[in-house]
């Protein structure tokens, strides 16, 4: 189980989360929702260990993530962020060989280019659930949106860590591509995985996550099912009086 | 065609090419000649002098001058993540040379054995630490670059400072011939000068790699994925000062070489930075060892100077690169 105790992160001198608590069930898909600026990011880096805190911890069951070896936590917890791009023309199958670095021996001459069976097996099987594996010789930049954001999961994916961190990855992606990502997700928990996403859309947020965890001002100001969560007092306390259903 | 392949071929062509500098000189010889001289059989005793002490020295130091370079050129460019890259951006290329040429200046570098290779890679390691002390603990990638062009500019307005009190017109000469870069009588003492740093740079990158090709996807996948960019940031800057700072400090100034041949490889190779790495030693191998034939056969009073030929190519070729930048983004 993955927790968050009393975590405070500063951006400069300005409180981003302030003393905020949570815990994260496998088997579930969390979703993160909130207005722009409201911490929703920072969240989920601090979650992942990728933030330095001015407070609080971040556990693991028992352990602590910002004290964890990078490369143990690297196996344990996989994180897609935000629009993620890449910076050179890599094929589809090597960008998702990067989510098998966690996994290969650091100090191997053959380190950067070589793949084990285990790592091919698991490649070919999130090409698969992700149904990009004819893609697998297509060139990142040469793909669209929808089937970008879906070799971006796959590469998240192929880490096949138990907990799976995501932000946003149905931004900019039409519905349909939306529910298809949303559907991996839930393939994911399904299978055991704490997953959390990070949504703007509250529809999909309501059909797809089993919980809803609402954040205002670096704070949880609701966490629950999503009919508890999605009310119109809590919905126009936090993004303001519009009629929302 | 398979990578092994493409690799092998490289090999080949830098036999090749490793084989015409022991051939190309004033003094003709033939293969067998060349053989002989290597293998301490020729008759004439005036072939292994020619061969081993003069001809050998220049091709090995091509190739390990071309090697580095390209090397820590291919490496540069996978950590800032820029094709644009090359190794004087972190300003040990520019340190190197402001050691060498106090060296000239003050007339050591012909009464201390050693004096001037050794005072250019003292100060690569000094540039890189003062880079590092710069950027601070937690600069990023555009910061390491600005604090090696602040210390690059330094050098060069020192190694200006140096010509413009030049004691004797002499020394001034030996400065500017020296800043041009060449690989004209060196001897095999300049290869074991340079060769355990260069190996050094090249140890360094090995566990860089994997790190290089995580950082495809920004410096927080790289987090997220188990690498730490600070350690890998300081190992790929410390590797390039060793490749970077040896290669100048036996040959001069030979510019383009660690921007050209990586962009030449990369579509023929694989975008993933690591495997960028050996064709690109390779490669700068073959084309510093080529380009130190070209120089000896081109028709001049004297001898047309390594890094006056490297930058005539080079400069073009990076204007063709901007050009074709600029296209792709329209």
């Amino acid at each position: 189980m993955l927790s968050a105790h009393h975590i405070t992160v500063l951006r400069d001198t300005r409180p981003v989360l302030s003393d905020l608590s949570l815990s994260l069930r496998a088997g579930e898909v969390t979703a993160i929702l909130g207005p722009n600026g409201a911490g929703k990011t920072t969240l989920v880096q601090a979650l992942a260990g990728l933030l330095p805190m001015q407070g609080g911890d971040v556990l693991l069951g028992q352990d602590s993530i910002p004290a964890m070896d990078p490369a143990v936590r690297a196996r344990q917890i996989a994180w897609l962020p935000q629009g993620a791009e890449g910076h050179w023309p890599l094929s589809v199958w090597d960008t998702v060989a990067l989510g098998r670095i966690p996994h290969r021996k650091r100090w191997s001459l053959l380190a950067g280019s070589r793949l084990s069976a285990t790592d091919q097996a698991v490649m070919t099987k999130v090409l698969k659930d992700t149904a990009i594996l004819d893609l697998a010789q297509r060139r990142l930049h040469q793909l669209s949106g929808g089937e970008r954001a879906r070799v971006l999961l796959a590469r998240a994916l192929a880490v096949e860590a138990p907990v799976l961190l995501t932000d946003e990855p149905t931004a900019h992606l039409d519905p349909g591509q939306q529910v298809k990502i949303m559907g991996l997700l839930r393939q994911r928990a399904k299978a055991g995985d704490t997953v959390v996403v990070v949504l703007h859309d509250l529809h999909l947020a309501r059909r797809h996550c089993d919980r809803l965890i609402m954040i205002h001002h670096g704070q949880i100001v609701g966490d629950g099912p999503p009919d508890a969560v999605l009310n119109d007092s809590l919905l126009t306390q936090v993004f303001g009086p519009l009629n929302f259903t | 065609m398979s990578i092994p392949l493409k690799l092998a071929l490289l090999v080949l062509m830098l036999l090749v090419a490793l084989s015409g500098s022991l051939l190309v000189g004033p003094a003709p010889l033939s293969f067998g000649d060349v053989l002989a001289g290597l293998f301490g059989q020729a008759d004439d005793p005036r072939i292994p002098l020619v061969v081993v002490d003069i001809r050998l020295p220049r091709a090995l130091l091509g190739a390990l001058v071309g090697g580095a370079l390209g090397l820590s050129g291919a490496a540069l460019q996978g950590l800032v993540r820029n094709p644009l890259a090359e190794p004087g951006l972190i300003g040990a290329s520019s340190c190197a040379g402001l050691g060498a040429v106090v060296m000239l200046y003050g007339g050591w570098a012909a009464l201390v054995p050693w004096g001037l290779p050794l005072a250019a890679i003292v100060m690569a390691g000094l540039g890189t630490i003062l880079v590092l002390a710069i950027a601070g603990r937690e600069a990023d990638s555009q910061t390491l670059i600005l604090a090696g062009v602040a210390v690059s500019s330094l050098a060069v307005a020192l190694t200006s400072l140096a010509m413009s009190l030049s004691p004797n017109p002499f020394a001034l000469s030996e400065i500017v011939l020296w800043l041009l870069g060449s690989l004209r009588d060196r001897s095999l003492n300049d290869v074991l000068m340079a060769l355990p740093f260069m190996t050094a740079g090249a140890l360094l990158l090995i566990p860089a790699a994997v790190g290089l090709n995580a950082l495809s996807l920004g410096e927080q996948t790289a987090e997220s994925l188990g690498i730490s960019v600070r350690r890998l940031r300081l190992l790929v800057i410390a590797a390039v000062s060793l490749l970077s700072g040896a290669a100048v400090a036996v040959a001069g100034s030979v510019g383009f070489v660690g921007l050209v041949v990586p962009h030449l490889l990369r579509p023929w190779f694989d975008y993933t930075p690591s495997r960028l790495l050996l064709p690109s030693a390779l490669g700068g191998a073959i084309l510093v060892t080529c380009a130190d034939i070209a120089v000896r056969l081109i028709p001049n009073q004297g001898e047309m100077l390594l890094g006056v030929l490297t930058s005539l190519l080079g400069a073009p070729f990076f204007l063709m690169l901007i050009v074709k930048m600029r296209r792709g983004k329209r």
